[in-house]
């Protein structure tokens, strides 16, 4: 079965090797396209949307890029491997939610997703590892070329692609990248950082929480607007903020280091402990300990290797995730034990963080620690 | 507290966003935030939502002449629950109603970005007779009639290509 060859191998994404892949997750452009003169997936009829999607799947399986795709009707996937899905980034929630009538094809790498009839008839989108904006655009930007050649997108000279939603008009692009950022977190100064990056007409949004507390300290910055900018203006723009939330993540967590070097590893060490011996674990709380761990890895308390198991961990401890390997549903507090025991075997031979070694690597300090907010 | 979105169910899911350097406030049922995807801020943003709301009160004004799409039959009533239109066509059609919205939602008011292959001869004509006209306006403002008339003759001459 297709599916179960996509459930039971990650992504080519998450191999986190992409450029600044410590602090950038992932990066991820996304367009929104529809046909001419037929109603929106949200307004069309059952029979409507099936035959919008036969008129569209064929022409997206007959992509070079979907040459080895799995094409799959929503209706002919259980609401486990939609879900594993949706936390994979594959499809959106609100995609998950369709069934006949609607369907997505991926590629086998599953950095290539096209989901036909959600909010719109198609939404396409490429992912990356690290920070690679550009080259996920690139990619995505010749399946868009590839596709109008036979599909009739509705297009308005002043106006741009028209979408569903009017907040997608024009490019009906929106990009993004998921930045992990313990150090701005830890050091109180995030929310500066967040309202200087909402200022500037870019959103910023938790991974699994709301607001400002995302879970497992990552965060999406994307573009707000899609009238009145080209997609390379946007993406450039989206890049420079990424530079600075990294540079500024890299100060945060020298400053730590340096001036509070106690609440820097009791933090990383508190989280060893945990999820070393715990034998029952919520998936937010083994989403916040794991960011901490994945701190430790990228300021060396951790050998190197154990970067990769950290960063898998992410992904296994998932509800779904975790879900997919049982027969039956799993009760919350049985999913919390398979979590806890999971990340224990793991991480069974890590070694404890060094942290006398990493400390006294540390340059002392020779500026005082920069403002945020001034970039 | 009634919820925002639907204005019937009692509020219980309260939401804060920084916008803009704004702070905006929304007011739920569980029903409605279920609906609008809030328990996965991955997919939704209370900005989106927000200006859907605006806008529904700026459309309101439109919605009571009960002007309906000839292609699919889409009126504001269902822009007014869902913040999502009909079809293509919904947009000159509805175009009063949507375009402060549109103003307040984006950068632009003009597309600036890629233009699909079948449209680049289209699009580039049109900048070229809007820029013609306008010179055109300039030019008889000015009472430079010699120009104006050469400029007359090259739009004319661009509506006879077609």
């Amino acid at each position: 079965m297709a599916i179960r060859n996509i459930l039971n191998k990650t992504s080519d994404w998450l191999g986190g090797d992409g450029p600044h892949h410590q602090i950038v997750v992932s990066s991820r452009v996304r367009l929104a396209r529809n046909l001419r003169g037929v109603p929106f997936p949200g307004w069309a009829k059952k029979a409507e949307r099936v035959t919008i999607l036969e008129t569209i799947r064929p022409r997206v399986e007959g992509l070079p890029e979907m040459g080895d795709a799995y094409s799959l009707p929503c209706q002919d996937l259980s609401a486990l491997e939609k879900q594993v899905l949706v936390e994979r980034h594959l499809i959106s929630r609100e995609h998950a939610a369709k069934g006949l009538g609607s369907a997505v094809v991926m590629n086998r790498k599953q950095n290539l997703s096209i989901m036909v009839n959600e909010e719109d008839h198609l939404r396409m989108q490429a992912i990356r590892s690290g920070l690679q904006l550009k080259a996920a655009f690139k990619a995505i930007n010749k399946v868009d070329t590839e596709l109008e050649k036979e599909l009739d997108f509705a297009f308005d000279s002043t106006l741009g692609y028209l979408t569903a939603c009017p907040s997608n008009v024009g490019t009906g692009m929106r990009a993004s990248a998921m930045v992990h950022l313990p150090g701005l977190v830890l050091s109180e100064q995030i929310n500066q950082v967040i309202q200087a990056v909402n200022k500037i007409g870019l959103a910023v949004r938790g991974l699994y929480g709301e607001g400002t507390e995302a879970l497992g300290n990552l965060f999406q910055v994307s573009n707000q607007t899609t009238l009145g900018e080209s997609e390379e203006q946007i993406i450039d723009r989206l890049q420079k903020v990424i530079l600075q939330l990294i540079e500024h993540e890299q100060n945060a967590r020298m400053t730590l280091l340096q001036h509070r070097p106690n609440t820097l590893l009791d933090n990383v060490g508190r989280a060893y402990g945990i999820l070393r011996h715990a034998y029952s674990m919520n998936s937010k709380e083994a989403l916040n300990l794991l960011s901490l761990a994945k701190l430790g890895c990228d300021l060396g308390f951790y050998p190197e290797p154990w970067q990769v198991a950290v960063d898998e961990l992410f992904m296994e401890t998932q509800p779904a995730h975790l879900q997919k390997g049982s027969q039956q549903k799993l009760a919350a507090d049985e999913r919390d034990a398979l979590r806890a025991e999971i990340i224990r075997g793991k991480l069974q031979e890590c070694p404890g963080p060094a942290m006398a070694s990493v400390l006294s690597s540390v340059p002392a300090p020779t500026t005082p620690p920069k403002e945020i907010g001034d970039a | 507290m009634l919820c925002d979105v639907c204005k019937t169910e009692s509020a219980s899911v309260f939401l804060t966003q920084i916008v803009d350097g704004k702070m905006q406030k929304v007011n739920m049922c569980e029903n409605c935030s279920r609906e609008r995807g809030v328990t996965d801020p991955t997919a939704f943003a209370l900005a989106d939502l927000l200006k859907g709301l605006g806008a529904a009160q700026e459309v309101e004004q439109i919605v009571g002449r009960g002007q309906k799409c000839d292609t699919c039959g889409f009126t504001l009533v269902e822009f007014k629950k869902t913040g999502r239109l009909g079809c293509s066509a919904c947009y000159p059609v509805f175009s009063e109603g949507i375009a402060t919205m549109l103003s307040g939602m984006h950068k632009g008011s003009n597309h600036v970005g890629k233009v699909p292959e079948r449209f680049v001869k289209t699009v580039e004509r049109e900048r070229v007779l809007k820029d013609l006209q306008q010179r055109l306006r300039k030019a008889v403002t000015e009472e430079n009639y010699e120009e104006a008339a050469t400029l007359r003759d090259q739009i004319k001459g661009m509506g006879e290509e077609e």
